[in-house]
């Protein structure tokens, strides 16, 4: 038997932005095992309710995640409302539901430029991005921010969006779809990718449902589990069906996400066509009193939402479980038997959020 | 203008920034932006790098990472603190996780405020990076009590 080594890999790597810390033990260059640290961007997100009242902590939600901002803002007030019993109008919610698709176009063509990079395919990351920009050009123009713009607010949203403003979004779809061509058939197709993708990190349908995987990484199993389908914010108005894929591998991953980029325009089209007139959001009065569980679809997956008011303008609690917690137990499982070249390749395909994870 | 300023190599960290400022700070290598077209070179390695580049606010366990990665930097080298988390602890300021500010840490030298940081505005700071990178490499190379004149180069016999 080979001797065993331990290799550190992070905080500080070239793969993710972000820190994250794992200790990989090795025999040559087989990886047998896989030991995750975090914690290194804790900042206690959820015990800032305590200082922030509910209303203010909507910024402090969003700011969970950069990436997911949007999401998360859109969880917290909808939980909230529901402690609240308030009823937001139903532009309001078709809004939400725009802005949270596009944040998960946005979401997934920068974890597909990521993707590139690791496999050294750089043309296809610069081509990934220069696509996103045209998302982060609409975010641009309909809110004022490019990665975090507060439009969530406890009662609706904060900023309407006009017809002609709509129709230039679903311009910018269609202009968008044409462009996604060249990057489907490279990354479904392209002979290099492939076979650094397929047959890579295999997590089978039992294995996924068994250790709590979500989101893309478990529909890419083959499991029909998308949240989206308990028809929060206007999703119950939109056809959504979950975008899944046999193979369980890093290719099948691949899969899902660009097919549910193209999911993704088509819901946003569909919103556009039935958004009703009328207020975008409603006063809000009074503080809230009592708990409420709230599931939602981020582009990583399943996020789960608890608030607990006590009737005063300070939450008791707030606890958000987000999808990167629960797709790190299916990695670390994924990196036993896979070479060391292959680690941040795995790695990526969870499409890790450590500041979500972290708070 | 000297080597190092026509093409200062970047040392990106996230100390424990919600990665809004850590995705613009990538988007400045994409086309729309395309930074490297000036020269400027997103290393992942601290011994080569001439400019440190950190988002987020600082906690107890970046704070150490943060304090490294500077010491190995050689000299000259620019710190450069990228959003208001970095400036400031920014919106996290009251957790009981954050420190505050980079500046907390190590010495920083230019704050690029936002939330989260615009590309240009992160431009615009690493552009005014590499002039105070060329003034500190001046100072190294100016003999000792001598008249202020640049002089030598590094590795030359004299």
């Amino acid at each position: 038997m080979a001797k065993r080594s331990i290799v550190p890999f992070g905080p500080q790597h070239p793969v993710l932005p972000e820190p994250v810390h794992l200790d990989l033990v090795l025999e040559d260059e087989t990886v047998v095992g896989a030991i995750p640290s975090i914690g290194f961007i804790h900042r206690g997100l959820e015990k800032l309710v305590e200082k922030r009242d509910f209303k203010q902590y909507v910024y402090i939600a969003e700011r969970v995640c950069g990436i997911c901002s949007c999401g998360h803002g859109m969880g917290y007030c909808e939980s909230v409302e529901h402690v609240m019993g308030v009823e937001v109008p139903r532009r309001a919610s078709y809004l939400r539901t725009i802005w949270m698709e596009m944040s998960r176009v946005h979401s997934h063509l920068l974890w597909l430029g990521l993707l590139a990079d690791a496999m050294g395919f750089e043309s296809l990351f610069m081509e990934s991005w220069r696509l996103r920009e045209k998302i982060l050009d609409m975010f641009d123009a309909t809110t004022g921010g490019r990665v975090i713009f507060s439009v969530n607010c406890i009662g609706g949203v904060l900023k309407d969006m006009d017809s002609s403003m709509l129709s230039a979004i679903a311009r910018t779809v269609d202009d968008m779809e044409a462009n996604m061509a060249p990057l489907l058939k490279t990354f479904l197709k392209d002979y290099t990718v492939q076979s650094r993708l397929k047959g890579l990190g295999v997590l089978t349908r039992e294995q996924a449902i068994l250790q709590g995987a979500v989101g893309p990484m478990l529909r890419a199993s083959g499991e029909e589990y998308d949240v989206r389908m308990l028809g929060y914010a206007a999703y119950g108005d939109l056809n959504v069906e979950p975008v899944t894929a046999k193979a369980g591998d890093a290719y099948a991953r691949c899969e899902v996400r660009l097919k549910e980029i193209l999911q993704s325009f088509r819901l946003i089209r569909e919103a556009i066509d039935k958004i009703p007139e009328g207020p975008i959001s409603v006063p809000v009065k009074g503080n809230p009193s009592g708990e409420y569980f709230m599931r939602i679809e981020q582009p990583r997956g399943e996020a789960i939402y608890y608030v607990k008011g006590n009737g005063t303008k300070n939450l008791d609690r707030f606890r958000l479980r987000t999808p990167t917690t629960s797709n790190i137990p299916p990695m670390v499982e994924l990196m036993k038997g896979c070479q060391l070249a292959d680690v941040p390749l795995i790695i990526l395909t969870i499409d890790p959020c450590i500041s979500c994870t972290e708070r | 203008m000297g080597k190092l300023s026509r093409s200062p190599w970047l040392l990106h960290y996230d100390a424990s920034s919600c990665n809004g400022c850590d995705i613009e700070v990538l988007d400045c290598l994409t086309p729309r932006y395309d930074v490297e077209r000036f020269g400027v070179i997103n290393t992942g390695d601290p011994f080569q790098a001439d400019i440190l580049l950190i988002t987020g606010g600082v906690n107890s366990q970046t704070a150490d990472v943060v304090r490294q990665l500077y010491s190995q930097m050689p000299e000259p080298k620019v710190v450069l603190a990228v959003g208001i988390c970095a400036c400031t602890g920014g919106v996290f300021k009251e957790c009981y996780n954050i420190r505050g500010g980079i500046d907390t840490v190590i010495p920083v030298d230019i704050y690029v405020p936002g939330c989260a940081a615009r590309p240009e505005a992160i431009i615009d700071g690493v552009v005014q990076a590499v002039k105070l990178l060329d003034e500190k490499r001046e100072k190294i190379r100016a003999p000792k009590g001598g008249n202020g004149q640049p002089g030598g180069t590094y590795g030359s016999e004299k």
